[in-house]
């Protein structure tokens, strides 16, 4: 049976969730398609939950831990009557009056799950993966999705993470704790990584870097990775080197297949708003946080844009009262 | 009334999987991992619908880190589950209850 609600929220990450408090502190009564649980950013919390310490979330002097910091924001959004539904959006169908959900719990079910008045998308960036052979196999076993997660079983580990950016640079540092060593593959010459982030790389004794290279192939013994061959972004000179650990963090790609052809997107796959506004291409549907934004992705700048689309939403609805 | 949930260590985890008159889902886990704490309930749901049919023993990987090493553990949360004090499946990650018993279902049956 479809439940009609005034507004249902896509995602659970700071986006979401802030757009959840001030909805529901609005009378509006969200629901929260909060996810479902799994070990990579794609789960309720967002990419947050897979982070340790945050510190530059305003209001923390000393910082926070992400998961902490989502269990508050959850909290927060509950306590003033948000509800929260743990299913994924496994369908929309935006194309005729009212928005309409499916949802992953009630596979095949030809009502939705739920309508709505009003959509507020905020289903975030997922991290990328290498894409090569044996990568999805060997997770678990050497390849990681998870630094926090998996960290402490590489004591003693030669381990490498792929990537130039602040996730990457943060994971390494985070990896330290654990590894023998830590190598950075880079594929260009330079990190794209904040300059205190930087900085702190560059002075951990554990932390050497591979620059100008990129990761082609993976070699497994008894099922456990075993090393990684690397080729000269430059030219084709291959090396092999022994590392027992994996950490991919090559940069995100929006949530936005369920969306394909309903939405207006560029050309990444990133959801349109209109300048100005987080409203969407169809009349009723919002979005907020990394799933419209590739520059900024903050938390803070997601929690922002959530608190935009609660408010936008709150004068599409009171605009279309007779 | 709820299902007990056994509590794993280093120094119980041969006799307590062995002695076991079920199958034994082990939950390798540890209080500093996120997803891991988001399967918890969802474990503690499974031990109450299949109570009798199986056991749920929780394996912090702090207090157990030569039964994980044993195992070869090597990514958090993973689920191993024992019949007759023998390993017979192995489940890594995170996921929703659906998608668990997808994976368990058939190895309990088996």
């Amino acid at each position: 049976m479809t439940e009609h609600a005034k507004v249902v929220i896509i995602g659970s990450g700071p986006a979401g969730l802030t757009s959840a408090i001030y909805a529901a502190r609005a009378d509006l009564e969200p629901i929260v398609l909060e996810g479902e649980p799994s070990s990579t950013s794609d789960q309720p919390g967002g990419q947050l939950m897979l982070t340790t310490e945050i510190e530059n979330f305003p209001g923390f002097v000393d910082g926070i831990l992400g998961p902490e910091l989502m269990a508050n924001f959850r909290g927060q959004a509950e306590r003033f009557g948000a509800r929260m539904h743990s299913a994924k959006a496994s369908r929309v169908d935006f194309s005729g009056g009212r928005p309409a959900i499916w949802t992953s719990d009630r596979p095949g079910g030809d009502d939705p799950t739920y309508t709505a008045d009003a959509i507020i998308i905020a289903t975030g960036a997922r991290s990328l993966m290498l894409g090569i052979d044996d990568e999805l196999r060997l997770v678990g076993h050497g390849v990681s999705t998870c630094a926090t997660c998996d960290g402490f079983f590489f004591r003693g580990h030669h381990i490498a993470v792929v990537g130039g950016g602040d996730s990457a640079l943060e994971e390494a540092l985070f990896l330290t704790k654990f590894a023998e060593s830590v190598t950075i593959i880079h594929r260009r010459d330079r990190l794209r990584a904040s300059k205190i982030m930087q900085d702190r790389a560059m002075a951990n004794p554990k932390i050497s870097f591979l620059w100008n290279r990129q990761v082609v192939a993976l070699h497994d013994e008894g099922g456990s990775l075993a090393g990684v061959t690397t080729q000269d972004t430059m030219g084709d000179a291959r090396e092999r080197h022994d590392f027992t650990g994996l950490f991919v963090a090559i940069g995100h790609a929006p949530n936005t297949d369920i969306f394909k052809g309903q939405l207006e997107m560029d050309d990444l796959g990133y959801i349109a708003t209109r300048p100005g506004s987080t409203a969407t291409s169809v009349q009723g549907v919002f979005a907020a946080g990394d799933v419209q934004d590739h520059v900024y992705r903050q938390a803070i700048t997601a929690a922002g844009s959530g608190c935009q689309a609660a408010l936008d939403v709150e004068r599409y609805l009171a605009d279309r009262e007779p | 009334m709820s299902v007990e949930i056994i509590e794993l260590n280093d120094q119980n985890f041969d006799e307590r999987i062995k002695a076991s008159a079920t199958p034994v889902l082990v939950d390798f886990w540890a209080e500093w991992c996120g997803p891991c704490k988001m399967i918890a309930p969802i474990l503690e749901e499974i031990a109450e619908d299949k109570n009798g049919q199986l056991t749920i023993g929780k394996l912090n990987v702090d207090n157990a880190l030569q039964v994980a090493r044993r195992f070869e553990i090597m990514s958090i949360p993973t689920l191993m589950l024992f019949r007759d004090g023998e390993p017979v499946k192995r489940i890594v990650g995170a996921m929703s209850k659906r998608a668990l018993l997808k994976e368990l279902d058939p190895a309990l049956a088996g």
